[in-house]
């Protein structure tokens, strides 16, 4: 910030709630010198459902379904972690196929989820043909978890013990094909994302994360690993069959030898983990043990399991987004006695404001997108002088977006 | 960096730091994956005066913590918080988990900030704060993030007793259409 600046007057400028990227709900305070934003307030809750509340409420089987929509994207994340938390709890073993499964179901998600994000990504910036260009690519792993689930979005696949559904020999053909699709895509993807060079210009040197920051603020998921933070829970900690598999921390300076923590670095990240998700996938399909796919088929007989059981335990999983967290205690009564769950996007809310701090209004969608919020939204943005007020709804505030990407590309 | 410590040699180096302030220290190891993969989950119980030395304590075994969330509930007398930290991510098969208790009175719920030291804990502070109603003391943003502005005061989501939003409460079926 230079001081010359400072002595000028600056502006509040609220948006929100709604997302100014997404399309769920959170409100910012932008205090705005000119273009440039020089402070920023986040405010919450704009979409507090209460559901730790109603899960103290509920048994541990049917809080699956209600971990189940707590978000819709990561549909398979929540309740797993949670059963996670159950299992450490009460001592549940969980069948090593079980493992495997639960591998092969949580990487479909996170490819479902990074390739979600690219397209939103482009849409932000005003490439929508390559948003239609990602989505088309993602439809195809929503068929295939249709396939393997019976459901595109809420999957409705997680038993505390294990999962509720095999896959059987005659399901690989299916599995195998669309990961070669995949494949074939990916060249394309990495070609439009990486070496566009309007693309470049609008996400190379924003909202820069730096490793401190990081570190201190406690960001997770991508947005740290684009930063050059080595951490993965999957890797970290290793929970199901990650512990047996082949593969690496993705960071940016895997492909460029270079971290810069940019929006460019959180693309780049995305990507390489779905091409990564793609060899996990395939790995646990060549390795997969046979045996039970749950260590207690009779849910009647689970649950009487689990009213008897006292303890706590903690669900840690990587997410496509970040750490899921899941803390449950039980103390001998039906219903769980504390659930806490810290969704990613908790930690990465204050990693936004060094993000968005020297950003230009128009760079707020994709800076703000780059971290993959996961809230909800609304449809108002307002700039407000002292005494004049001007309103900015979410398609005026797209449209300065894509006005800035078209000055670039001149 | 400094040196990796096992588990025992952390529940070690804590109680020879704070003696008796610390209790019911336990290492959960569970299993994954056909390898047998070993993941390790440390619990300890850590008096209320001691807490911010403790987290001090831990910041000299690892330089950034990683403060995941806290989890806190109503014991009836007291209330108890969960500080779930965990340490030295970044190296495979690694990382250890770290879940402090520390018990408030009812009476008195109130408890250090650790904001100075990792700046990323505030969001979970306020949120402690107005789902609990424990006051923190030393918070720099003193305000609701989840809960709204008109929500009524004194009343906290998460107690369990007369401070709790149980007389909030409409069920469906009791509602006059």
């Amino acid at each position: 910030m230079n001081p010359e600046a400072t002595t000028k007057t600056t502006y509040r400028l609220p948006i929100g709630p709604i997302h100014p990227a997404l399309k769920e709900p959170v409100a910012f305070e932008f205090e705005i010198d000119g273009e440039r934003i020089v402070d920023v307030d986040v405010s919450l809750g704009h979409i507090h459902r209460s559901i730790e509340w109603a899960g103290m409420r509920r048994n541990p089987i049917q809080n699956l379904y209600l971990a189940e929509r707590i978000c819709g994207i990561c549909s398979y994340c929540h309740p797993m972690a949670f059963a996670l938390a159950v299992e450490r709890a009460a001592g549940i073993e969980v069948p090593e196929r079980a493992d495997y499964l639960r591998v092969i179901q949580a990487e479909l998600e996170r490819i479902c989820s990074h390739l979600l994000w690219a397209g939103v990504a482009a849409h932000e910036i005003g490439f929508d043909s390559v948003l239609f260009l990602t989505w088309q690519i993602r439809e195809k792993a929503l068929d295939l978890t249709e396939y393997l689930t019976g459901n595109r979005v809420t999957k409705a696949i997680t038993m505390i013990g294990g999962v509720r559904r095999d896959i059987t020999k005659d399901m690989h053909p299916m599995i195998h094909e669309t990961m070669n699709y995949f494949k074939d895509n990916f060249e394309k993807l990495r070609h439009v994302y990486l070496d566009d060079k309007t693309f470049k210009m609008r996400s190379q040197g924003v909202g820069i994360l730096t490793k401190e920051d990081a570190l201190k603020l406690c960001a997770c998921g991508p947005t740290t690993r684009a930063s050059g933070i080595k951490k993965d829970v999957r890797l970290d900690q290793p929970y199901f069959a990650f512990g047996d598999l082949d593969f690496d921390y993705v960071t940016p300076d895997v492909l460029t030898g270079e971290v810069n923590g940019d929006v460019y670095d959180r693309i780049i990240v995305r990507l390489l983990e779905v091409k990564q998700s793609i060899e996990l996938i395939e790995q646990c399909l060549d390795q997969m043990p046979k045996g039970d796919i749950v260590s207690e088929p009779k849910i009647a007989k689970l649950l009487a399991t689990l009213k008897k059981a006292k303890g706590e335990g903690i669900g840690r999983m990587e997410a496509p987004r970040g750490e899921v967290f899941h803390y449950v205690k039980l103390d001998g009564n039906e219903y769980p006695y504390c659930w806490k769950v810290r969704a990613p996007t908790y930690s990465n809310i204050l990693p936004w404001m060094p993000m968005l701090r020297g950003e230009q209004i128009a760079d707020i969608p994709i800076v703000a997108a780059s971290t993959d919020p996961c809230m909800s939204c609304t449809n108002r943005v307002a700039i407000v002088d002292t005494d004049k007020k001007y309103e900015l709804n979410k398609e005026e505030l797209h449209r300065l977006s894509v006005e800035k990407t078209r000055r670039l590309m001149k | 960096m400094t040196k990796q410590l096992t588990p025992e040699e952390i529940v070690k180096s804590f109680k020879d730091e704070f003696k008796t302030k610390i209790k019911d220290t336990r290492i959960e190891k569970h299993i994954a994956g056909t390898k047998k993969n070993e993941l390790i989950h440390i619990w300890m119980n850590v008096d209320r005066s001691v807490f911010k030395n403790v987290v001090k304590h831990l910041m000299t075994l690892e330089e950034y913590p990683h403060l995941a969330v806290t989890s806190g509930y109503d014991m009836g007398k007291t209330i108890k918080l969960v500080y779930h930290f965990s340490i030295y991510f970044g190296v495979r098969y690694r990382e250890i988990s770290l879940n402090i208790t520390v018990e408030l009175p009812k009476p008195n719920p109130t408890i250090e900030t650790i904001t100075d030291l990792i700046p990323g804990a505030l969001i979970t502070e306020q949120e402690k704060q107005e789902m609990l109603g424990i006051k923190v003391k030393g918070i720099p943003k003193d305000k609701r993030v989840f809960i709204s502005d008109d929500f009524p005061k004194g009343i906290y989501p998460w107690r369990r007793d007369e401070a709790g939003p149980e007389k909030m409460i409409r069920n469906l079926h009791e509602v006059k259409k």
